[in-house]
């Protein structure tokens, strides 16, 4: 099997995939929004509950491939009582590595904690929207406008 | 010296029955001898679209070098010429569909726009509201949609005919559907998604009877299903070029003289006018017609070449290889644990869509092809397909005669590596 197989598909990713944290509708959520891939077919809907500036908790439902799936669950729990600024940070963080120029090193992968098991993603351009589905999702609903994200409005990534 | 395609076909093997040397056809396609991520191209991907023989892509050169002009128009030697290659290209595409005359021909971009200009053309001048148009259950996005903005247009209703859990279509819920309000009936010929073949001729047939016109969507039925429009006697049939080994950008739009004699424009400009004035136009004959401005010269010719090449090889000889292709492809994935496919009409050919387990069909195509194997995953342009079977999404392999048997043993192993990677 090829390298940058085994860096995608690595064990956590394969086991947030199979038991995602933070799944399921949030009772008392105060925002929601939905992230949606018309290409493919992932639905998710990210809900959030705030308190003041801070996320206090987080979940999401839906479905689709195994990289959007870990990375819907490893994004709740990277931010699951972070302030919204905070969460945004990391949002943009993430979203850098993920579509990296491949050529170049990543050098601070250490900021990222468990996020950082998706830097195998920028390998794989065809499945970067995958890993940033739910990220997409979580910012419209921090935006408290609720819009439905596509991966197809405006070429988001 | 190469044998030519003629001679591979007609030799007969031990058994006495013929010899399909696929090895042979291969060297036809320049890109089947590349690697992908260091292993060799095994392209499975062609419903989506076929390969290009080096005929076809020396056609597109030689017209660039030595013929390229603008048709129709000039007097000069070059626009003779290209106007002669086109004109001639029309000539096989009505030899290829049996059509009964060249100017029931009309050169599109492809299926696509083959359906809209019907929708569009025929559609609004003779479905009033509360007509009836009826499509089927499995039809891809481009034979929906273009009936729905017509419906929005006009006040017409779509009806849908359904099809049950091995998606064939349900042929009684076909006789109910007709009525006295049924003006038109849409239906495709092969399922790009399931594979299922339709008994279309019956369709047709039947909705002859109430005096409905039936558009036969052969996308895919082309490549793999030999053809006559007599036969079918189909009103319309629309297919692309990309399909059956021709250039992208080029497809027919077939349809009765009679019908395309009584339907108005649906595009207007050059070539399709017989005189313009600020005050009035009248309109060019068929097929010129429905071809308004300059078309894809140097792609229909081509086309015409793939079509040339693809006759040689026959469409009875591609039918049965594919035949045993498929079957073997279907024993072979059927036996790896977990994978279940989705399409298992009794008539099926070309395209084996399935699902394996709890896995995405993106992480299987992701998967796959890091062993060098392109197969398409996802909705496949058929969105109400996987919401009948309650699947976002399928992996799918579909097939072409220059396809082999090792190739399907390349696409399992590479599948059980899937299993692997997921521990399932």
């Amino acid at each position: 099997m090829s390298s940058d197989l085994n860096e995608l598909y690595q064990q956590l990713i394969l086991d947030h995939n199979k038991s995602p944290r933070n799944f399921g509708k949030l009772e008392h959520a105060t925002n929601h929004a939905e992230g949606y891939n018309p290409l493919c077919g992932d639905h998710f809907t990210v809900f959030v509950e705030m308190d003041g500036d801070v996320i206090k908790n987080v979940s999401f439902q839906g479905s689709g491939c195994a990289i959007s799936k870990a990375s819907a669950s490893m994004m709740t729990t990277a931010v699951k009582g972070t302030k919204k600024e905070e969460a945004e940070k990391l949002f943009e963080k993430f979203h850098s590595v993920v579509t990296r120029d491949i050529h170049k090193e990543v050098d601070d992968l250490e900021d990222l904690g468990c996020l950082g098991a998706l830097a195998g993603v920028a390998e794989f351009p065809a499945r970067i929207k995958c890993a940033s589905l739910a990220w997409h999702a979580l910012h419209s609903a921090l935006k408290s406008d609720g819009a439905v994200v596509s991966t197809e409005d405006a070429k988001l990534n | 010296m190469k044998p030519s395609v003629e001679t591979i076909v007609k030799e007969t093997g031990r058994n006495g029955e013929a010899v399909f040397d696929v090895a042979r056809l291969r060297e036809d396609f320049p890109i089947l001898q590349q690697k992908v991520h260091g292993k060799p191209l095994v392209y499975l991907d062609n419903a989506a679209t076929s390969q290009k023989p080096q005929v076809v892509i020396d056609a597109l050169t030689k017209y660039y070098s030595s013929q390229n002009a603008n048709i129709h128009r000039g007097v000069h030697a070059l626009s003779e010429l290209a106007t002669y290659e086109y004109e001639k290209a029309r000539g096989k595409v009505k030899l290829f569909l049996n059509a009964a005359e060249s100017k029931e021909i009309i050169f599109v971009r492809g299926t696509t726009e083959g359906i809209n200009l019907v929708a569009q053309s025929y559609g609004r001048k003779y479905i009033k509201a509360g007509d009836e148009i009826i499509i089927s259950a499995m039809e891809h996005h481009s034979n929906i949609v273009p009936w729905q903005l017509l419906c929005e247009q006009t006040g017409g209703v779509l009806r849908v005919i359904p099809m049950n859990d091995d998606g064939e279509l349900l042929m009684d819920e076909y006789e109910k559907l007709l009525n006295k309000k049924t003006k038109f009936v849409s239906v495709v010929y092969l399922s790009n998604s399931l594979g299922t073949i339709n008994p279309i001729k019956q369709i047709i047939a039947r909705a002859h009877q109430f005096g409905i016109p039936v558009l036969v969507d052969g996308a895919q039925s082309t490549p793999h299903i030999a053809l006559d429009v007599q036969d079918l006697n189909c009103d319309f049939y629309a297919f692309s070029g990309h399909k059956v080994c021709g250039p992208t950008g080029i497809g027919v739009l077939y349809g009765k003289a009679d019908l395309l004699e009584s339907m108005p424009p649906y595009q207007g400009g050059g070539d399709m006018i017989s005189s313009v004035t600020f005050e009035k136009t009248t309109y060019n004959a068929l097929p010129y017609k429905f071809e308004a401005g300059t078309p894809n010269i140097a792609d229909t010719i081509a086309f015409g070449v793939a079509l040339d090449y693809v006759n040689n090889i026959g469409l009875k000889a591609i039918s049965s290889y594919e035949h045993d292709l498929v079957t073997y492809a279907t024993e072979k994935l059927s036996a790896i644990e977990g994978v279940r496919i989705i399409g298992t009409a009794k008539k099926k050919s070309s395209v084996i869509s399935f699902i394996m387990g709890s896995i995405h069909a993106h992480d299987v195509g992701t998967i796959v092809d890091r062993e060098g194997i392109a197969i398409r995953t996802g909705h496949h342009c058929t969105q109400p397909v996987m919401q009948r079977f309650g699947i976002p999404a399928t992996a799918r392999a579909s097939f072409a005669f220059y396809n082999t048997m090792e190739e399907v043993d390349a696409l399992a192993g590479a599948l059980l590596k899937v299993k692997e990677i997921f521990g399932s």
